[in-house]
């Protein structure tokens, strides 16, 4: 699927041959600048407008949560790595609490796979829907935004509705999954359960979205600009985003037909159908393509599991009331909205991890930021780096 | 007492003085009036609800308040700025656009100062506001403000041709290049221009909105790559001119569009001795209706590229231009 790559990537130079040789700059995009997605900093080499490397600095929002890991019980710890990608907060539970589990062996119900499987696509489904936001805002057109922001607060106010928290829904626990007070009253022989409508809301909410989604392929996907600013525009080949361990939906838009989804085996994935949806430049079009078709794909699987969903049942396993990890050691990856995600835990057999390892799937995506950067114009910079899709917060941890 | 105003008025001094006041007032109010207008259509296209408390009602005092805010921030000059170029710079912006309010006719006669190469000293005098601007971005010390300021003068270069080639269609139909003499010429054709010189409206409606530096065209200040180009180091009054520039230029923009391809104060079915009240309305009626276009397209592109546009200007706008132009005589002759 990957073609004469070279020639693609090159192509944007073709346009403009700069004959007039000028006095290079060193431009400084951030840590404060309206569209690096927070505090990432690009030190570029230009030459008006042409840029000859660039070199991105990161740390700005380090917060260390390796290391309070380390000093956090397995429960306090779905709090922290909430954070990381605070975009898609709920996915990135997952995979930490489904390592626990895995050195626990502990089964987990399975209304509760259910209901994490409808959570962590809804989160994708939110995750995309901002890129669908910001994506055009950065190529200057202000409008999707508002289209895109409008929905993705409907499937936010769903997943605040069972887990209590928009951004931030530390809803997982070891075990199963707790939903929040007021889903109804807790005795022994009525155990908490989703609020009632949920599954039906969010029904709707997916249709809605769908709605959306062909609305923004109306208002973006035509428009004559946005093919010219995308198309052919920071190529990466798939050999090229291996290598630097890019994951996700910027991969599969190189046409690596690689998701965790149908590899990894953390939720009940397999009961559901879906395609994984793959690019063929790997432009930064493909990118956004792909991430418009996940959008759907999600909704596919999120419906197939609202109808799926056993309709009653526990919602944890049993486990001691103090949750002590056995010794071992384990590592588990998830396809998050932003790529492969991962924890690996050493454990020695106490109430923390020894050490945690979190494999971030933004600060793999952007470790080859220069390399696609090399020679491309300044507006380009922006164009390229929006479609890569990163959050400070998952680069630094 | 009347015998006395008239007096007063024929004096040259006090007509021009008066014209001056009225042009001084003219330029904040218009500039209000299509922030305003953009805050508010804006909201529309986005469901949302825009400037709301301001005032009481429809948050009408928004400007207002926007302006008094200006006024009290600081005014803060960068210490590696050229400070007398930096000064100058919004000044030299505001009065390239004041100066174009000289020759739209607003009416038969109501014009500040009729002049017989109107339409080429307005095109002369548009093109001061970009020196304006590259003396913003060079003496900001800014780097953005530098890129900014190039793409601008380099913007300035590419759509100066197009808009000009565009205008001598009309300029041509007319057979003459003073502003008042074009509308009377569409008045006695009996048809505005546009019907057949749609070409050179649509080039130069496109060319307008690269001078302007609007969404598409927004290159210089290009807020997601470049911050905001070469006003990112003004605050106070003095981004304050920038601002108010930015709207009196689409509005005198437009009313040149109206002038050549609508019909300026004219409109089809209006009886002309009504025109000396009904000709600033019609007027300013055609300019709203263009201004909204260039609103509604802010809202709905995204931005160009800057080789792009050099791309637009040089292979597209110009040939076609000139193409039109050339029709535009033969059938002159011809016909």
């Amino acid at each position: 699927m990957v073609t004469d790559t070279d020639l693609v990537r090159h192509l944007s130079e073709a346009q403009v041959s700069v004959e007039l040789q000028t006095e290079e700059m060193t431009l400084n995009i951030g840590p404060q600048h309206p569209s690096t997605h927070g505090v990432l900093r690009l030190v570029a080499r230009v030459s008006g407008e042409r840029c000859f490397d660039v070199k991105p600095v990161i740390g700005y929002m380090h917060r260390g949560y390796e290391k309070l890991s380390e000093v956090r019980t397995y429960p306090q710890i779905t709090a922290l790595i909430n954070r990381i990608d605070w975009v898609s907060g709920y996915a990135n539970e997952i995979p930490f609490i489904v390592a626990a589990e895995k050195l626990m062996d502990v089964e987990v119900p399975e209304r509760a796979q259910y209901i994490r499987v409808i959570l962590t696509e809804m989160a994708r489904v939110s995750s995309h829907l901002v890129f669908m936001a910001s994506y055009p805002l950065e190529l200057g057109a202000a409008t999707p935004l508002f289209f895109a922001l409008r929905d993705r607060e409907r499937v936010l106010d769903l997943i605040e509705g069972v887990t209590g928290g928009r951004f931030h829904p530390n809803f997982n626990r070891i075990g199963g999954v707790k939903p929040n007070a007021g889903s109804g009253p807790t005795t022994k022989k009525t155990p908490q359960d989703l609020p009632a409508g949920f599954l039906g809301e969010t029904n709707d909410a997916m249709n809605v979205v769908l709605d959306t989604c062909e609305e923004i392929e109306d208002l973006v996907a035509g428009n004559e600009i946005f093919r010219a600013r995308t198309k052919g525009i920071g190529v990466l080949p798939a050999e090229v985003g291996a290598a630097f361990g890019v994951s996700g939906p910027n991969l599969r838009a190189s046409g690596v037909k690689f998701d965790l989804r149908k590899v990894e085996d953390y939720l009940p994935y397999d009961k559901f159908d879906f395609d994984v949806v793959v690019g063929e430049n790997g432009d930064c079009w493909d990118r956004w393509w792909v991430r418009l078709e996940e959008i759907r794909e999600s909704v596919k699987i999120i419906q197939q599991a609202i109808d799926g969903i056993p309709p009653s049942g526990p919602l944890q396993a049993k486990v001691p009331k103090v949750i002590k990890v056995p010794k071992g050691e384990t590592y588990v990856r998830a396809e998050n909205p932003k790529g492969e995600m991962g924890y690996y835990i050493v454990s020695d057999g106490g109430p923390g991890p020894y050490r945690l390892k979190i494999r971030s799937a933004s600060f793999s995506n952007i470790s080859m930021l220069s390399w696609i950067l090399e020679g491309v114009l300044v507006p380009d910079i922006i164009a390229i780096m929006g479609s890569l899709d990163f959050v400070l917060g998952d680069v630094d941890r | 007492m009347t015998q006395f105003i008239t007096d007063m008025f024929s004096n040259f001094w006090v007509s021009l003085g008066g014209k001056l006041l009225l042009v001084a007032l003219m330029v904040p109010l218009i500039g209000m009036l299509l922030g305003f207008a953009e805050m508010k259509l804006s909201a529309k296209m986005q469901s949302r609800v825009g400037p709301y408390f301001a005032g009481g009602r429809w948050g009408w005092a928004q400007l207002i308040a926007d302006g008094v805010k200006f006024f009290q921030k600081e005014d803060l000059i960068p210490e590696d700025a050229d400070r007398p170029v930096f000064k100058a710079a919004p000044i030299l912006v505001l009065v390239g656009t004041l100066a174009l309010f000289v020759v739209i006719p607003f009416g038969p006669g109501l014009v500040f100062q009729d002049l017989s190469v109107g339409i080429f000293y307005a095109l002369a005098i548009a093109s001061i506001g970009t020196i304006g601007v590259l003396m913003a971005g060079w003496s900001s010390a800014n780097k953005y403000s530098l890129m900014g300021g190039l793409r601008a003068a380099g913007q300035l270069i590419a759509y100066e041709l197009p808009l000009v080639l565009a205008v001598v269609g009309s300029v041509i139909m007319a057979g003459t290049m003073s502003m008042s003499g074009i509308v009377e010429a569409q008045i006695s054709a009996g048809f505005p221009f546009v019907l057949v010189q749609f070409v050179g409206f649509g080039i130069f409606m496109v060319a307008a909105l690269a001078e302007l530096s609007r969404i598409p065209f927004d290159m210089p200040i290009a807020e997601s790559e470049l911050v905001m180009g070469y006003v990112t180091e003004y605050s106070g009054f003095r981004f304050l001119f920038f601002f108010l520039a930015e709207y009196a230029n689409m509005f005198t923009m437009s009313a040149i569009a109206a002038t050549l391809f609508l019909g300026g104060y004219w409109l089809p079915f209006v009886p002309e001795s009504t025109l000396e009240f009904a000709g600033p309305l019609i007027l300013i009626g055609k300019v709203f209706l263009l201004t909204f276009t260039m609103i509604w397209f802010r809202w709905t592109f995204p931005r160009f590229r800057e080789d792009q546009l050099q791309t637009l200007a040089w292979k597209v706008l110009i040939p076609l231009a000139l193409a039109n132009i050339a029709i535009t005589a033969t059938l002159k002759v011809v016909l």
